[in-house]
């Protein structure tokens, strides 16, 4: 029974949970170390290291496939997140907002992009696409990256709207504003955070997609993805592609950090 | 009475019946529109793709029958989806388990003003590209990686882990370990820590405590993270791909192959879609069912 209560307070340090705890962050840090430390490795043999060079980095830089892919990948992911800001808050507004029948089997439908795995969903819309003989092409991506977009942004909004106060809105109703400017000026702000964090994620999520981009891409129009994984299927592994992933990660991480900024700086408002 | 009775008084004056209905309207239409247009419509065709036959215009059940495919002494098929499974359940053990004490310390060890900013660094990997995070275990696990680099110094044989089951289900844990944090660290972040020092107090040892007090009230979120992690290790494509060999293909592989590779059948594809979306339902349905009434006699 002492034992108990000493062990609850025992010194940080001291307990085990502490010490692997940390091996777990190595773990989950090791395939980056490795990579960051290879891209930096004159050799291209990741078996041994022979000398500091930059010189992956410029290639990199060179490389006008890559580049191209990355590129296309950029806009499909700002296309995206752009039209599923709009329509994820809009839906996750009106979700809050209204009663109306169906309404379960609405909010269902908003879920099923995150729950139908991704495999499923990229030969259902290649399938549709085949159908209605849409032609592919970097638009058929963007118009299947739009579903799980707003799916995302969505529900990142409606757990930030669960924590709004609804009478500051109907504040602004009684105080003589349109129902337009009480959204405009006193909900939006408010929801401002949800939107960015929704949106960064879906953005990263919409970067990162394999699958359903492979199926839903057409000749031509190669995601980053894409491209990286031609390459290493076709084992023409490069330190370029390292090289590339610390770049990747060191993006990834500036867009994490500005998501927990904002998140906790919305949490504080 | 309320001060939403009184706020809403002269809204209801001024709008007619119809703006009222036009609103909500308005603003849940373009959603609810793409998804069904892109979602649920695509899903619908295949569904109806799924009994049409190579070959044959009427509709039949073959494709489902193709699942149960016997040749050579073997349910091809069927093998595909029972390793899926297998590597999904692996994979999920091992994420509970290797993944509640780094949640635990997470939420309630580590110092409170720590504790975000920890979880962010802890899940950060996910931010990365998860093609280049498997690829990075290629490099690990290689015959002349670093893996077997570090093992022949300190005096040990070398190990192939690489195109089989071992080197994918190392990447699926890799790559779905910090999910389970996530949601375990959630549910963790809200136990009754007074409730394990009345254990304390009332004379169960540590162990007594954890089984008892500890893992009921965490039980709803072992759960949900046990359930997103099996649905989404099921259905990995890129770890099997990448990391694993021709004896390790999972269903999604096969699926790929039945639309994009030499021998497409579109009918039997959309089958095991199916077949994929029906497990993953069922996942959903037990969730939702057990899940909640956790929650429920934990409150």
């Amino acid at each position: 029974m002492a034992n108990q209560t000493s062990s609850i307070k025992s010194p940080i340090i001291k307990r085990w949970q502490t010490w692997y705890t940390f091996v777990a962050f190595l773990y989950m840090y090791l395939p980056i170390a490795v990579l960051t430390i290879f891209s930096f490795n004159e050799s291209p043999s990741p078996s041994q290291w022979t000398g500091f060079t930059w010189s992956w980095y410029a290639k990199f830089l060179q490389n006008p496939t890559l580049l191209a892919a990355l590129w296309n990948s950029l806009s499909v992911a700002f296309t995206a997140v752009s039209v599923s800001a709009v329509l994820g808050t809009l839906t996750a507004v009106g979700l809050a907002k209204y009663y109306f029948p169906a309404k379960k089997i609405y909010r269902g439908a908003t879920y099923l992009p995150l729950i139908i795995p991704d495999i499923a969903i990229a030969v259902a819309t290649l399938v549709f696409f085949a159908a209605i003989k849409l032609p592919l092409s970097l638009g058929t991506i963007v118009i299947a990256h739009i579903v799980f977009c707003l799916a995302y942004v969505s529900v990142v909004v409606s757990s930030r709207l669960a924590n709004i106060d609804p009478k500051l809105e109907e504040a602004a109703l009684d105080l003589g504003a349109t129902p337009i400017q009480a959204f405009m000026r006193v909900m939006l702000p408010q929801l401002l955070p949800g939107i960015v964090s929704g949106c960064l994620l879906a953005f990263v999520l919409s970067m990162d997609d394999f699958v359903i981009a492979y199926f839903t891409a057409g000749v031509g129009a190669t995601t980053l993805p894409i491209a990286i994984f031609s390459s290493l299927r076709s084992g023409g592994v490069t330190p370029e592609l390292n090289a590339l992933s610390v770049l990747l990660i060191i993006a990834s991480a500036s867009i994490a950090a500005i998501a927990e900024a904002v998140r906790s700086w919305g949490n504080r408002n | 009475m309320t001060a939403d009775n009184v706020n809403e008084a002269p809204n209801d004056g001024e709008q007619s019946a119809k703006i009222k209905w036009l609103e909500p309207f308005a603003i849940l239409f373009p959603s609810g529109f793409w998804l069904v247009t892109f979602l649920i419509i695509p899903t619908i065709f295949i569904f109806i793709q799924s009994f049409v036959p190579i070959g044959k215009t009427e509709f039949g059940l073959d494709n489902y029958q193709q699942v149960f495919r016997f040749v050579g002494g073997n349910f091809i098929y069927l093998v595909v989806v029972w390793r899926s499974l297998l590597y999904a359940m692996i994979t999920t053990a091992f994420c509970v388990i290797l993944g509640f004490p780094v949640a635990y310390w997470l939420a309630i060890i580590a110092p409170k003003s720590w504790r975000n900013i920890l979880l962010l660094l802890f899940v950060l990997p996910l931010w990365t590209s998860s093609l280049l995070r498997s690829y990075a275990w290629i490099t690990i696990l290689r015959p002349t990686g670093i893996l077997n680099t570090f093992l022949n110094l300190i005096g040990l044989s070398g190990i192939n882990f690489l195109n089989k089951a071992e080197g994918v289900i190392i990447g699926m844990i890799y790559t779905y370990l910090p999910y389970m944090v996530l949601v375990l660290f959630t549910s963790l972040e809200r136990l009754d820590l007074r409730l394990l020092e009345a254990a304390a107090d009332l004379g169960a040892n540590a162990k007594q405590t954890f089984w008892q007090v500890t893992i009921p009230q965490v039980s709803s979120g072992i759960i949900a993270g046990a359930a997103l992690v099996s649905i989404t290790s099921f259905s990995d494509y890129i770890n099997p791909q990448l990391l694993g060999g021709p004896g390790s293909r999972t269903i999604a592989s096969i699926i790929e192959l039945q639309f994009l590779g030499a021998g497409s059948n579109k009918g039997f594809g959309s089958a095991l879609s199916m077949v994929l979306i029906l497990a993953v339902s069922i996942v959903i349905a037990l969730l939702i069912k057990y899940g909640d009434r956790r929650v429920v006699s934990d409150g």
